[in-house]
């Protein structure tokens, strides 16, 4: 069966602690932008989370937003690469071949999340960090884009995984970094194309919405809020 | 006002264009000097960038296009002047076209070869631009013909081959009257060059229909290469950029800020070639008229554009509109408008303020406005997303100044070598009787 992988995250249940932005780091090998860098605004996070303040000070409210790259199906950024260096997978992934991207920027400036990061420099990590880079990632080099891969690497790991053991894949069996670590169990991953998994009920949950919705991108990341 | 420079005696036109051919003072090598050193200091600029990466520049996320495409977009324009002005007036046999033509069609060369260097430098990794072709490789893959990008490197390949047969073909039949130079170089060079002209009758009918062929193909060619690059913008979703208008605002403003490099570079030859019995107050007056002519065509579009924008009100559009018109980018906005509008029309509209003095001042403001219009279409779009937690701003970064300035230093470079090599004005276009024959 093909897969088609979505995200459902519960506003109402982000806390904004930012520990998905620590463990995508970790697992993605996303380079550490020193100070000066990330003062003009050159740090790389396939996750980040967006705070939008509610009322005055001091009767405040704070609302949290995990934004990563949301895998539109109709995704803006695909048409416009030149080198077919972002295209999408036969699993619904909006994938992105370093190898291939001579860095023009156009994916970048036509996605209106704006969650697409680049490479200024060679990556860097500070000490000790460069002893812990996964071995299924690759590192990227200077003058390419890169972003979220709904931990890909993962995806294929845990479809070999089933192949070799006694049971197919189920549901919740892939868990990308993000949500392996989100204490406050607001995010989940999972196979649209199953009607049953959580991530397809939570996709009709009425609290459902998504992300800039009426630009017809047909993103696959759903945030669940209360409506007001 | 002067005669036409059609009446003086062909010996006399033969020798004073030569002229400028032979010989050069130490104020010409003091300008090459300096234009040289500006260029190096670019070429320095660049390999830093290629050696430590596009980090360098001032850009970070979410304005990842600043000054490199800034600059693409008005070099392009520029490249609008010999094209556009010299196929219009070949093809409608304008008397007054002769002395012009050459230098215009010289500027759209130069300006294509250096603004077809921008693509090239913005990219993360510049080495590889070639992936953009589509060339068979053992990889068997293609590149991605939806993009824009593809569609722009095709247009601006094709117009400056074009424009290149363009220039060259009006230059045989004067590299044959210089095949007897003196000078043993230029001898072999300009016989070469002139591929065996001997000027009979056949010659003459056959380069007057080639001629006439590539202003027709030429026009087009000019007419979609900036339409393509105004799609580079249009193509996108981005508030701002996603605009019907913008290819024909594009190549109305192509074709202004080409006449106005054009005025500039014939106010410079006519005092520094002293050609001023070639280039007359009667040219600059009718190119001021045309200049006169665009800006007014510039505005209806710029009105146009943004009185559309600011009534539909959409929140997306309306914060770029803001961020334009009344925030940070105010006061470069409105001091566009000032140059590229109230000073041509003030200093041109008038006519006892029309002089080749003041269409040259207002031809250099309308430059400086229309590489403003080209900032404020790329940048405030981008620092101002759909999200709005990623608002930033952007500054340039001393590498993209330098190699900004090195190019204009470059296009100085090569009109000055191109004008000791081949003579600025066609001199055989003087030549009385020459395909009177029908």
């Amino acid at each position: 069966m093909e897969h088609r992988w979505g995200m459902a995250i519960d506003l109402d249940r982000c806390t904004g602690c930012e520990a998905c932005v620590v463990a995508c780091h970790a697992e993605n090998n996303l380079p550490v932008a020193p100070p000066d860098q990330a003062a003009t605004g050159r740090t790389v996070h396939w996750i980040r989370v967006d705070r939008y303040y509610e009322g005055e000070f001091p009767d405040i409210k704070v609302k949290y937003m995990p934004v990563m790259c949301q895998h539109c199906d109709d995704a803006p950024c695909e048409p416009v690469c030149p080198t077919y260096a972002t295209y999408h997978n036969n699993e619904g992934l909006n994938v992105q071949v370093y190898n291939r991207c001579v860095g023009t920027f156009y994916c970048a400036n036509n996605c209106p999340y704006t969650v697409r990061y680049f490479n200024w420099f060679d990556p860097e990590w500070p000490q000790p960090l460069q002893l812990q880079l996964n071995p299924d990632v690759a590192v990227r080099v200077s003058g390419v884009m890169e972003k979220c891969s709904f931990c890909i690497q993962r995806i294929k790991r845990s479809k070999e995984d089933a192949a070799q053991g006694p049971r197919p894949l189920a549901d919740g069996d892939v868990k990308p970094a993000c949500v392996q670590s989100c204490p406050a169990e607001a995010m989940v991953f999972g196979d649209l194309a199953d009607p049953e998994s959580k991530v397809s009920r939570l996709a009709e949950n009425g609290r459902a919405t998504k992300l800039l919705e009426g630009l017809g991108t047909k993103p696959k990341v759903f945030y669940l809020q209360r409506a007001k | 006002m002067a005669p036409a420079p059609e009446l003086l005696p062909y010996a006399k036109i033969r020798e004073d264009l030569f002229r400028p051919l032979s010989g050069a003072g130490s104020s010409y090598w003091l300008t090459m000097l300096a234009a040289l050193a500006v260029v190096l200091a670019g070429a320095y600029a660049w390999s830093y960038q290629l050696r430590f990466g596009m980090g360098v520049t001032g850009l970070q996320r979410p304005v990842f296009w600043g000054f490199y495409i800034v600059d693409f977009v008005f070099w392009i324009g520029i490249s609008h002047a010999g094209t556009l002005i010299s196929a219009i007036l070949r093809l409608t046999e304008a008397a007054w076209r002769k002395p012009i033509t050459r230098a215009a069609e010289a500027i759209t060369v130069f300006a294509l070869m250096i603004g077809g260097l921008f693509p090239i430098i913005h990219l993360g990794r510049a080495w590889y631009f070639y992936w953009l072709i589509p060339y068979p490789n053992d990889r068997l893959i293609w590149p991605n013909f939806r993009s824009p990008l593809v569609w722009d490197l095709t247009a601006i390949i094709t117009y400056i081959t074009g424009s290149v047969i363009y220039l060259y073909l009006p230059l045989i039949p004067d590299m044959a009257q210089l095949a007897e130079h003196n000078t043993p170089w230029r001898r072999k060079l300009y016989r070469i060059l002139s591929l065996g002209w001997t000027g009979s009758d056949r010659e003459w009918h056959a380069l007057e229909r080639a001629m006439k062929l590539m202003a027709g193909i030429i026009l087009a060619v000019a007419v979609s290469v900036h339409t393509v690059v105004a799609w580079d913008f249009a193509m996108t979703i981005a508030p701002g950029w996603h605009s019907t208008i913008f290819g024909p605002y594009f190549v109305a403003g192509a074709i202004f800020s080409g006449i106005a490099a054009l005025i500039i570079v014939m106010a410079l030859i006519r005092k520094v070639l002293k050609l001023e019995l070639y280039l007359t107050d009667h040219h600059f007056n009718n190119l001021s008229k045309l200049l006169l002519m665009m800006s007014l065509l510039w505005l209806y579009f710029t009105m146009a554009e943004h009185l559309t924008v600011w009534y539909g009100n959409e929140p997306e559009e309306m914060t770029v509109f803001n961020a334009k018109t009344r925030s940070a980018y105010a006061p470069l906005f409105w001091g566009m408008v000032g140059l590229n509008f109230v000073v041509p029309f003030v200093l041109l509209g008038i006519r006892r303020l029309r002089t080749i003095q003041t269409a040259a001042f207002s031809s250099v403001c309308v430059l400086i406005g229309m590489w403003l219009e080209r900032y404020l279409i790329a940048v405030p779009t981008l620092t101002n997303p759909r999200l709005t937690s990623a608002t930033s701003s952007y500054f340039p970064s001393w590498v993209e100044i330098t190699i900004t300035a090195a190019t204009f230093a470059g296009m100085v470079m090569l009109y000055l070598i191109f004008a000791k090599i081949f003579p600025i004005i066609a001199v055989w276009e003087f030549k009385p009787h020459v395909a009177e024959e029908e």
